[in-house]
């Protein structure tokens, strides 16, 4: 009896073959990503002094970054977990006020607020993702849809007031740049963002390429086969849920320290689902599809009411559109033209025009 | 083929005298109105190869949905190696050493073949999402051994090429190749195979015939075959099950079982291929 086997050959098997590293580590990062970190990292520098790139574009980097993180931390979620959520606005929400309060009533130090911010987002998330497991589908998106509600109302609780400030929100100031460092506060708030976006990039991609990264996308793939692997899928996606909030936290707190500023209305259902749009265009389960991601909500929440006048008045249409119609349009677009995304939409291009060899 | 069956049957002698690796006593399971197993009782001896037969919703998949905890009998018990499976949590099963392949192909598609079989080592590896988020000491060499284990597997059932390739898209028998890769991951003690045949071509189940058995011999491993190819199923156990609307009808060598008569009625009167 042979006790070899025969080997299918599929017409790319060969081509596959080469293209496994054997050792199946981890894939190294691609140089093009680092000197894209590097020239950002330099940014202050080439732009900022030669008064290239204003404070008010920084400011504009600094929040596109930011929204970078959030849809980083719903990517975790969606994209490699297969849960949804359709409220994570909550927890940008409870990481702003956490990172306000802590500056503004206990004088804080801004960068000490960070740590508390996430871990109080990472026990909401984690707590609120365990009864969540229990949902599935539209039943999980109700729910959390409830909490994106809910969280703008209870930021106005009477009995929080002097916390919260209530509906008049909180003011905080821009720190000045520490060693008396020649920069502006906003092009030294850019790099303390572009820091935090980078160390979140690395654990997020330290997650993915390793044994709890595959339970999460094992689950997401086949829930009852994941089980049978050992994964305990409850724990993995009550964890999850913590993760991906710890993230959106982060991003909130980031964006109270740059806009010296929280409000309950900051945080209202759209900027969840602001989050939701950028975690689809930027290309659902890829890692780098989150900066672009986040460079979409930020465009939007700038450009959304422009444009749309801009196109009502070009085409001349004889209706009104809301700003938010803009959404619509582009997500739809953007899904017939890249169903991947654009991260994925881009890579296929890249494959099409890369030099041979 | 025959020349399988002597050598089999003897080492069975040897080994009876020592506890089943895996005994189902008494196990029945409803699904309302439905018995879908009916008080199956039967024991599996280390180092076997045993078959499990039946006609189309005998109850055999049930079995093994009850044998990996997604489905709870309602009566009865199953003990491996002596204690009952029933307490431990579903994802606690391949820890105690049971692996399973399932009849549709239950694949991770979005994931490399390569990353299946990394997900099959999971119970066999410890590293949690603090430790792979910040790389703690011992994560990178935690993944060593499970990708060397990976390839491993893969190269044992010459899946090389596909290493790299999303799983979802691959033809039906590399997929059942995978499968049983990402079970063999785990070093299960007892490995669940349900119609590890079906969909497969009459050169393909016989080097699959191969493989159950260099599973058994190289691996280690005691298998548990549910199989509709009763060639394969013959030539390959060394004692067969055969149970018909939830209930045990026969039990004993291929030779045994297939002269049954109440096995050749449930097949004739079902009219599935023998
Ligand atoms: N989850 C379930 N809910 C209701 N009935 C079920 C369920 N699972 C199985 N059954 C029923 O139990 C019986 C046994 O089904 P099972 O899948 O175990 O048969 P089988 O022996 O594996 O058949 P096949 O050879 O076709 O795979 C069938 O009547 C089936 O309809
Ligand atoms: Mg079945």
């Amino acid at each position: 009896m042979a006790t070899t086997m025969t080997t299918e050959t599929p017409a790319n098997g060969g081509a596959a073959a080469e293209t496994v590293p054997l050792s199946g580590l981890r894939r190294p990062v691609s140089k093009w990503i680092w000197l894209g970190v590097i020239f950002a990292a330099l940014l202050p520098l080439i732009g900022g002094q030669t008064g290239l790139i204003s404070n008010f574009y920084f400011l504009q980097l600094s929040l596109m970054i930011v929204y970078s993180i959030a849809v980083l931390g719903l990517n975790l979620l969606i994209g490699f977990n297969g849960q949804i959520s359709l409220g994570h606005g909550a927890f940008f929400a409870v990481g702003a006020y956490v990172t306000a309060i802590l500056i503004d009533r206990y004088e804080m130090h801004y960068l000490a607020t960070l740590p508390p911010a996430m871990f109080v987002c990472f026990v909401i998330g984690y707590l609120f993702g365990r009864p969540a497991l229990r949902l599935e589908g539209h039943y999980l998106a109700l729910a959390t849809f409830a909490l994106a509600i809910a969280v703008p109302q209870f930021l106005k609780y009477r009995h929080f007031e002097p916390f919260t400030h209530g509906v008049q929100g909180i003011n905080i100031f821009k720190p000045d740049p520490p060693f008396g460092m020649p920069l502006s506060p906003d092009q030294w708030l850019y790099l303390v963002v572009l820091a935090c976006a980078i160390v979140m990039f690395i654990v997020a991609r330290n997650i993915v390429q390793s044994r709890m990264g595959r339970a999460m996308m094992a689950i997401r793939d086949q829930p009852l086969a994941a089980d049978t692997m050992g994964i305990n899928s409850a724990r993995t996606k009550s964890i999850t849920f913590g993760i991906s909030a710890l993230y959106v936290g982060l991003a909130g707190a980031l964006h109270a320290i740059i806009f010296e500023f929280v409000s309950p209305d900051s945080f209202r259902f759209e900027l969840s689902i602001a989050i939701l749009v950028g975690a689809v265009i930027g290309g659902i389960a890829t890692l780098s599809g989150a900066v672009i991601g986040g460079f979409f909500v930020q465009f939007i929440e700038k450009y959304a009411d422009a444009l749309t006048k801009w196109v009502t008045s070009t085409v001349h249409l004889p209706i009104h559109l809301e700003p938010w119609t803009i959404y619509g349009i582009v997500l739809i677009v953007l899904m017939y033209t890249m169903p991947m995304g654009i991260a994925g939409g881009l890579a296929s291009l890249w494959r099409k025009i890369r030099p041979p060899g | 083929m025959v020349a399988v069956v002597e050598p089999a049957s003897a080492r069975r002698e040897t080994v009876s005298s020592a506890p089943p690796l895996l005994s189902v006593r008494n196990v029945s399971v409803r699904f309302g109105g439905i018995v879908a197993l009916d008080g199956i009782t039967f024991d599996i001896h280390g180092g076997e190869i045993a078959g499990l037969i039946g006609p189309n919703g005998a109850g055999k998949t049930t079995l093994f949905n009850c044998l990996s905890r997604l489905y709870i009998p309602n009566d009865g018990d199953i003990l491996f190696e002596g204690k009952s499976i029933l307490k431990s949590p579903r994802h606690e099963i391949p820890t105690i050493g049971l692996g399973r392949t399932f009849q549709n192909v239950a694949l991770f598609d979005r994931l490399s073949v390569l990353d299946n079989v990394k997900v099959g080592c999971h119970s066999q590896s410890s590293s949690g999402f603090l430790a792979t988020a910040l790389r703690l000491p011992g994560v990178a060499a935690e993944e060593q051994r499970i990708t060397e284990r990976a390839w491993e597997l893969i190269e044992f059932m010459d899946l090389r090429p596909f290493a790299a390739l999303p799983a979802g898209p691959l033809p039906f028998p590399i997929r059942k190749r995978v499968e049983l890769a990402r079970a063999l991951a785990a070093s299960p003690k007892l490995l669940l195979l349900d119609e590890p045949a079906a969909g497969l071509n009459h050169e393909e189940i016989g080097v699959l015939e191969a493989q159950i058995r260099r599973v058994r011999d190289l691996q280690k491993v005691t298998v548990l075959l549910v199989e509709h190819h009763m060639s394969l199923v013959m030539a390959v156990s060394d004692k067969v099950v055969a149970i018909d609307f939830g209930r045990k009808i026969a039990e004993g060598t291929p030779a045994q079982v297939q002269r049954d008569p109440e096995v050749i009625k449930a097949y004739l009167g079902t009219g599935a291929e023998t």
